[in-house]
């Protein structure tokens, strides 16, 4: 039963062949055998489940239907959930019961989904390999001592374990696209502003989305129509229609124009990823597709501009994380600057201090222009070189990360080499563009993303083609071994 | 020495909207303490704000009002600092692109002479919460119903030069946002609130001399006391040797002193960056008509048409058309009443001195616009005099109901008869027959001064009723006779 | 341009974070390696370029002024760590 896609499960489900509390239990068990090996899960929701299950079925019995009535699925738990701990992979809120649903997580129940728990991550969003959670690491299915990448690696982690068919990520800088790339899964990161930010705790405001992981492109489909649409809460949340993405999936993919940035073969790019990637696009033209080399001359400034205004951001947005109104509060404050000084000290871990400083310097007074403002321009740069190449071709492809999943601890002395697992993944953040992983293969027996990255609000075509590849290709079917 | 000071304001005013400028929460003042604080304004992880066009609508009415330019586009950023009334971290604020660019302001000074004030610009911003430092076992409590309330910043230019004018540049906006309708201008209330920068240079000097901050004035008087007080603070320094030091102070009305305030001792550093939760505001040309066409009639409009239709002077036209409600009141008084100049004179003197010894607004004033009018008609048509008048009014505020029914009530209907008032004369003429001695003894140049005794004692026996036209004339032939 | 250790004590202080003194150095260390990455940023020519806040450049939507939030104190205060008489209580604060 855990095999199941999402959309296999809506046909067993609409086919009365089991019901939803069944398969929640199924997962439930299976989770409680297994996560010990992954710590994929901070909290699991065994009571809301059941309930949301048997409330899914009694709709069902009552004549209701959708995809998502009575799925099984997780939020990454930097999403707000009512009366549950949403810790954001922090000891700072550690002891953070959400006052309030996100509007991902409100969608989706209403949608009739059955939420099994809160996925790992790295904290406040802050890393590729969930190394950084207050929680431990989250493990790889495909090699227990290889990071499941991150931020979103409990996510990536418990789908891929098949412990559930999908789960909800976020995606700051790829922390959707790379852990998927890293466990073989399709996630994908929408257009920003499809998905509403409201309850979705805040790493780099300008820069974050939500969005699916799932095993394929199929589901991302499915639980991205649940997850996406206009929010009046989210002043940056874009009014626009949201197509029927499941309907759009069959589409033929002849005389689609792909072009391959021949940036993105240059040194760093794991000789072994770079022969997938070629063999991914002979799939795809074998379909149809039209592929041609293009540029993006910017591209190799995204870092630095990234790692500038996601931690400028970031510094601003976790100042409200200060003791009083809730969260970690250190003991016996002497004076409200110890009482500032020692919670945040205490509740932050390495990589979210280093952040937090890296965007407070980057702000002060003298370093503005040279650092903020210089990163926003070449934001601008970045995003006019896609939207020249999108002149010539209807999508980008390329690797997702540039080597497949480290051993853990492999990184964790040089945080900047870490940084550069992003390069793939973060000019799409910083233009605002939908990008989605697909699996493409091995390398050691580790899993290996191609990337594709569309103009705004074309999700679909994103979805459309990763499912036609899906139906020619067999990598996505692929499960690591004891799972 | 001689010196000049030189004062800019900044003037925190609370915009009168519903709901709070990034939240539905209620702007009620008042309430128990965090009972108006909603997800938004406590800061938790995860929520986002969104604008609330009446913010906005009030901002770019009073940007028209001061005739600035309004910034079409104009971006909010976050001012990053802790403090616990400021549940973020940081304060949404607008930095580099303000809604309310350059504009300028006339106030008109006691001696009747008209003074430009420049706008350098006003913004919109949250305001904080409040600290409560009363003891929590120790400790401070945090109320969060103010957080979030829309404000507008104005700031002026360093163009006011002593303590009265800047005091009259507050009034003239407090008179201007409540004419406008987008601040209930309550300085008790903390509606209203000054900040001054106060610096001295020597006469003649051009560059400014080092300011400080005088941090939330909150009332007219203290504004003016508070800029004296650190003024004669400044020039003792400088004459003492001393050097003024650019920092933010509190003003003590009980000791009547400014200090430093300890929480601003070290340089803030406020890392402004546009806040990427919401993006830019962009105005209309069509939205900046429509508030235009809503625009009323502004205090210096009124003033000069105050002059020009009345034929009132500037000093008591700008006075009567300080803020709305009193210009109002005014011109019922005189749709009522006839005379504008006898209206003018009861508004603000009698009206005045009643309200003023009440501490109520002119909103709350005991006697309505329509009583006083209809006083002023029997002033008009002789029913009553003006010393008579000054009982009726008494009367009126005591609320024994109009004009009419007092006098009628009080039986205060002057008399007319000459042969009542002739009878009055002779009876005290008879009680004061030596002074009648000596006036007629007496040269022309006593007789004026003594001839007012007479008139006195007159009014007196007729309790005032007696026409003093008619006492005078009378009194003169019986004497004379 | 390297930080020096009381650069970063100064950015902490304004950051109000508590670090841990033995971790200094390895601090510093980290923010110069990071600032080493980013500093590359500096060689791109931008003259005449707008910076770009946010990817979509839309406007910003506005609300109607309405009140639509009620009292929750006693639920958002129940995750407070130290409330008293419905107020948040922070260490005594001097002006």
């Amino acid at each position: 039963m855990h095999q199941m896609t999402l959309a296999e499960i809506a046909r067993g489900l609409a086919d009365k062949k089991f019901s939803s509390e069944e398969l929640t239990r199924t997962l439930l068990a299976r989770i409680a055998q297994l996560d010990p090996q992954l710590n994929s899960f901070i909290s699991l929701t065994e009571d809301l489940a059941l309930s949301q299950a048997k409330a899914a079925d009694a709709r069902r019995a009552n004549g209701e239907s959708g995809a998502l009535l009575g799925a099984p699925i997780a939020h990454k738990d930097l999403f707000c959930t009512q009366g549950i701990r949403t810790s954001c992979g922090s000891k700072m809120l550690d002891n953070f019961k959400a006052p309030y649903d996100a509007t991902v997580v409100a969608k989706l129940a209403a949608a009739g989904t059955v939420t099994l728990g809160k996925t790992n991550m790295d904290e406040f969003a802050m890393g590729s390999g969930n190394e950084s959670s207050y929680y431990g690491v989250a493990r790889n299915p495909w090699n227990l001592e290889h990071v499941p990448g991150g931020s979103s690696g409990g996510s990536a982690a418990a789908v891929a374990a098949r412990l559930l068919p999908a789960a909800t990520g976020t995606d700051t800088g790829g922390s959707i696209r790379q852990p998927a790339a890293l466990t073989n899964l399709t996630g994908l990161k929408p257009t920003y502003g499809r998905v509403s930010r409201w309850g979705m705790i805040a790493y780099a405001s300008s820069l974050d989305q939500g969005g699916p992981l799932a095993r394929t492109a199929e589901d991302c489909a499915l639980l991205l129509q649940g997850m996406a649409g206009f929010d009046p809460q989210d002043s940056t949340s874009i009014d626009e229609p949201v197509p029927d993405y499941a309907a759009g999936l069959g589409a033929s993919i002849r005389g689609l124009r792909i072009g391959v940035p021949k940036e993105y073969f240059g040194a760093g790019l794991d000789p072994r990823i770079a022969e997938l990637i070629q063999a991914s696009i002979k799939e795809l033209e074998k379909l149809g597709a039209i592929v041609k080399e293009i540029s993006l001359p910017n591209m190799q400034h995204a870092i630095p501009a990234y790692y500038v205004i996601a931690p400028a951001e970031a510094s601003s947005n976790l100042s409200r994380f200060d003791g009083v109104r809730f969260g970690y509060r250190c003991e016996n404050p002497k004076d409200l600057t110890d009482l500032y000084k020692r919670s945040r000290g205490e509740g932050f871990g390495a990589e979210v201090q280093r952040r937090i400083l890296v965007g407070a310097y980057a702000l002060s007074a003298g370093y503005y222009d040279a650092y903020y403002l210089q990163a926003q321009k070449i934001r601008r740069l970045i995003k006019n070189d896609f939207m020249a190449a999108f002149n010539e071709v209807d999508l980008i492809l390329g690797p997702t990360t540039p080597n497949p999943a480290w051993k853990i601890g492999a990184k964790s002395s040089d945080p900047v080499a870490a940084y550069l697992e992003d390069v793939y993944t973060i000019t799409a953040n910083l233009a605002g563009l939908p990008g989605l992983s697909m699996p493409a293969g091995f390398v050691d027996g580790l899993p290996v993303g191609v990337q594709l990255l569309a103009p705004y609000f074309q999700e679909g075509r994103l979805l459309n083609v990763a499912h036609q590849y899906q139906l020619n290709t067999d990598w996505h079917t692929r499960t690591p071994e004891g799972f | 020495m001689q010196w000049e000071v030189v004062i800019g304001l900044e003037i925190h005013t609370q915009l009168a909207t519903q709901s709070k400028i990034f939240s539905g929460s209620a702007t009620t003042f008042g309430s128990e303490p965090n009972t108006q604080a909603s997800l938004i304004d406590l800061g938790m992880p995860g929520v986002l704000p969104v604008l609330n066009q009446e913010a906005v609508r009030m901002a770019v009415k009073f940007g028209l009002a001061i005739d600035a330019e309004i910034g079409q586009h104009n971006v909010f950023a976050r001012k990053n600092y802790f403090y616990p009334d400021l549940p973020k971290g940081y304060q949404i604020s607008q930095m580099e692109l303000p809604i309310v660019g350059k504009g300028h302001l006339d106030i008109t000074l006691e001696d009747g002479t008209v003074k430009r004030i420049g706008v350098t610009r006003a913004h919109l911003e949250e305001d904080a919460g409040k600290s409560l430092h009363e003891d929590f076992s120790g400790a401070t409590g945090i109320d969060l119903n103010r957080a979030g309330t829309p404000l507008l910043e104005i700031v002026s230019e360093p163009d006011m030069r002593s303590a009265k004018e800047a005091v009259a540049y507050v009034k003239a906006i407090h008179a201007l946002v409540r004419y406008l309708g987008i601040c209930d201008g309550n300085m008790a209330e903390g509606s209203l609130r000054c900040d001054c920068n106060v610096s001295v240079r020597p006469k003649g000097q051009v560059e400014f001399g080092t300011r400080c901050e005088i941090k939330n004035v909150n009332s007219f008087r203290f504004i003016e006391k508070a800029i004296n007080s650190e003024v004669q603070r400044q020039i003792e320094l400088i004459e003492d040797g001393g050097k003024v030091i650019q920092q933010t102070r509190l003003y003590d009305p009980n000791k009547d002193e400014t200090r430093a305030m300890r929480s601003k001792e070290e340089a803030n550093d406020y890392r402004y960056f546009p806040d990427p939760d919401l993006l830019p505001v962009v105005i209309e040309n069509a939205f900046l008509d429509e508030v235009r066409a809503q625009l009323p009639e502004l205090p210096p409009q009124k003033r000069e048409r105050f002059q020009e239709q009345f034929g009132l002077s500037v000093y008591d036209a700008s006075v009567l058309a300080s803020s709305r409600e009193q210009a109002d009141y005014f011109e019922k008084v005189v749709s009522i009443g006839g005379d504008a100049k006898l209206a003018a004179n009861w508004v603000m003197v009698e009206l005045g001195s009643l309200l003023n010894k009440l501490g109520v607004d002119i909103d709350q004033a005991p006697v309505s616009a329509e009583q006083l009018g209809g006083m002023l008609l029997r002033i008009k048509d002789n029913t009553i005099s003006g010393k008579i008048a000054k009982m009726v009014f008494e009367a009126m505020a005591n609320g024994e109901g109009s004009a009419d029914e007092v006098i009628e009530a009080r039986g205060l209907k002057q008399v007319t008869d000459s042969g009542a008032i002739e009878k009055v004369l002779d009876e005290m003429l008879a009680a004061n027959a030596e002074q009648v001695e000596q006036y007629r003894a007496a040269d022309e140049a006593k007789r004026g001064k003594m001839f007012g005794f007479f008139v006195g004692q007159a009014m007196k026996a007729s309790k005032g009723k007696a026409n003093p036209q008619q006492v005078n004339q009378l009194l003169k032939s019986k004497l004379e006779g | 341009m390297a930080l020096e250790r009381s650069d970063v004590e100064k950015i902490a202080h304004l950051a109000r974070l508590g670090l841990v003194e033995a971790d200094l150095p390895r601090t510093t260390e980290a923010l110069n390696s990071i600032l080493g990455l980013v500093d590359l940023m500096q060689a791109v020519d931008t003259s005449g370029i707008e910076p770009l806040a946010h990817p979509l450049e839309a406007n910003q939507r506005l609300r109607a002024d309405a009140v639509t939030e009620r009292n929750h104190r006693e639920a958002y205060q129940s995750i407070a760590p130290a409330v008293e008489n419905g107020l948040y209580l922070v260490p005594k604060v001097i002006d």
